[in-house]
């Protein structure tokens, strides 16, 4: 600023006592850079009770913005306290910045924002939980409905998003949900061979391992991985869309955005985990295998053997059976998550984020519940 | 207050470009350009999309490199500047972006207290005091500085990004498209705003512009750009009376002349 470009001296600011009052000597740069000392000292002025006060600001050599805000706001609070005070000495120059100041310091107030109290926190975290658990209730029906248009005419049914969200999803995804769950059997063979070694029922390791993959661990690994891979790149993106109006061009363009964006992801994934859990069923116990060999010495013709005897199709089954509903859920909560963005790319992160621990939440609730179920029914 | 009451010595021209070179690939973006900005004034940028002036407007504050020539800020060589060199000159020039650049999950009044905390070892309180008498001067309404960029109207915003441009006092300001996207009366409203800063507070303002509007209401001095290089400078009555058949082309358009005559009448 050109009235701020020579910074000699610091801001200073003396008081010194008068015969009646006291008299306030401004004196170098009052300027952004100079005034942070300068704030402090001026609050801890001991100014007489009574008397003319002067200040006299003859020696400012610069003054900006700042500097005339910190002059204005110490004159204002002496005026408020019904002090008469009294500037002289200020060149025209920094005057017409002080009095620029003093204008718009009457439109400028900090709103405090009182932090809300815990009860109002409460409130509004449970009816915030309330509204989105609704919304996903409707958004699982309006997907419903739209579904069941497009099965009627699938002609609607974007093909080719379909089979690009199956690569995306499901074949993109074989080589991380392959190798975790090999590196599952192996750990379930190792914690189970100690065990069962005690007993010398060394060959039993072949149902632990079978059973335990095929009915639990792998369909929730595989959701898993794939609700971290697949459900928080729906949010991201149709979020990222929300936020750059995407969606809206969509909508005007007569295109609905539920039929192109959450359908054609949620077929894929419906198709695509139950495949890609028969596949780390497969490798989790080639996984288990190999660790029983080593460690507790069972070839693998009698682990397979054993397999076949300890495995019915039913405990297969009802490991693939949940898979599609897993994958509904995933592919709901992430694109529900995903439209709920506004705004900012801060919202997307967030929506982001919070489309990935809702989807984990539900699929190990829902597994839960299919666990009471099956008991129940003795499946 | 307008013009400079102090100029440091040898510091007229604030900006000072000399034989710019710029090319993306085999693109010729910028040939030979030379401009100065002087202390004190209101200069613009002018010309057709793509033409450059962006781009010289990103070399100028050290986000782009050309190939070739010279730009001095403050009389300091830019070209090749680190950022941690920069930062001295950075703090003396605000910067206001076409479409904001406001940081989205911060309220207008933390964007702006951002740039404070940074830079000053100020107490909170007078930073938030500084900061909403910096959104005071853009003319933003009281209640404006605890919304979020996301609630704010396109003209809101700009006035939000100019807010936190002048944060720091700068001596200079640059202005990428300060009207772009704004309906015209937002627009004069920016006009009006630009004269003032430069007006009250001595600044120097280079802005980069499509809009005749502003160039006729706020700008003192006038480059206008094509085919890589500067066309003319001058005044918007020297430019109007240029013989450059582009820069008539460019002023004498069916909108160039609205805006002349409009300009006259207010006069």
């Amino acid at each position: 600023m050109a009235l701020s470009r020579i910074v000699d001296s610091p801001a200073a600011a003396e008081l010194t006592p008068r015969a009646a009052g006291a008299e306030l000597r401004c004196a170098g740069a009052w300027v952004l850079r100079g005034i942070a000392g300068l704030e402090q000292r001026l609050e801890a002025l001991q100014w007489p009770r009574a008397g003319e006060l002067m200040i006299d600001a003859s020696a400012v050599t610069a003054m900006d913005t700042s500097g005339a805000w910190l002059l204005h706001r110490t004159m204002r609070a002496l005026q408020g306290r019904g002090r008469a005070v009294q500037l002289r000495g200020l060149r025209p120059g920094f005057d017409a910045v002080l009095q620029l100041v003093a204008e718009r310091a009457g439109i400028t107030r900090t709103a405090a924002l009182g932090a809300p109290g815990m009860l109002y926190r409460i409130g509004q975290a449970s009816w915030r939980g309330l509204l989105n658990a609704l919304g996903l209730v409707a958004f699982l029906g309006e997907a419903a409905v739209l579904l069941a248009r497009s099965l009627a005419d699938p002609r609607r049914i974007r093909w080719r998003a379909v089979l690009h969200n199956l690569q995306s999803a499901g074949y993109a995804a074989l080589p991380i949900t392959g190798l975790l769950s090999f590196l599952m059997g192996v750990v379930i063979a190792y914690q189970g061979a100690e065990q069962l070694a005690r007993f010398g029922a060394n060959i039993y390791i072949a149902d632990l391992v079978g059973l335990s993959m095929a009915r639990e661990l792998s369909p929730l690994l595989t959701a898993i991985i794939v609700a971290g891979r697949s459900g928080s790149a729906y949010a991201a993106q149709i979020g990222t869309m929300k936020v750059t109006e995407e969606i809206d061009a969509l909508r005007t363009i007569g295109v609905v955005p539920m039929e192109l964006l959450v359908l054609p992801k949620m077929l894929a994934l419906v198709v695509a985990l139950p495949l890609l859990t028969v596949y780390t069923d497969v490798m989790g116990i080639l996984g288990g295998m190999v660790m029983a060999r080593a460690q507790v010495g069972v070839t693998f013709s009698a682990f397979l053997d054993r397999l076949g005897h300890a495995m019915t199709l039913s405990s297969y089954l009802t490991g693939i059976g949940k898979a599609p509903v897993f994958a509904l859920i995933i592919a709901l909560v992430g694109c529900y998550q995903g439209f709920q963005a506004t705004g900012s790319a801060d919202s997307v992160g967030r929506q982001t984020t919070v489309s990935v621990v809702q989807a984990i939440f539900l699929v190990i609730v829902i597994d839960a519940l299919f666990s009471i179920a099956f008991s129940r029914f003795q499946i | 207050m307008s013009g400079p009451l102090d100029p440091a010595p040898g510091a007229a021209d604030i900006v000072e470009i000399r034989d710019l070179n710029t090319r993306f690939g085999s693109a010729v973006v910028h040939e030979n350009v030379s401009l100065t900005v002087r202390s004190g004034e209101i200069f613009a940028l002018v010309g057709g999309s793509g033409c450059g002036k962006s781009t010289l407007l990103r070399e100028t504050i050290v986000l782009q490199q050309p190939q070739s020539g010279s730009i001095r800020v403050f009389g300091r060589q830019v070209i090749g500047l680190s950022d941690r060199d920069a930062l001295p000159l950075r703090r003396r020039w605000g910067v206001m972006f076409e479409r904001g650049a406001l940081f989205s999950s911060l309220t207008v009044l933390e964007n702006v207290g951002m740039v404070l905390h940074e830079h000053t070892p100020l107490s909170e309180r007078l930073i938030d005091e500084i900061a909403a008498l910096k959104i005071a001067l853009t003319g933003l309404p009281q209640d404006a500085g605890t919304k979020y960029p996301s609630e704010l109207s396109g003209g809101m915003r700009k006035r939000a990004a100019l807010a936190r441009a002048i944060a720091l006092d700068p001596e200079l300001l640059f202005l990428d498209e300060p009207t772009a996207g704004l309906d015209p009366l937002s627009a004069s409203g920016i006009d009006g705003l630009v004269r003032h800063l430069r007006d009250s507070l001595g600044l120097t303002i280079m802005l980069v512009t499509h809009d005749l509007d502003l160039l006729w209401r706020a700008a003192d001095r006038v480059a206008v750009m094509g085919e890589a290089r500067i066309l003319g400078v001058g005044t918007m009555q020297e430019l109007s009376r240029s013989e450059h058949p582009q820069i008539r082309e460019y002023f004498y358009g069916p909108r160039g002349r609205a805006a002349r005559e409009q300009a006259w009448k207010q006069r």
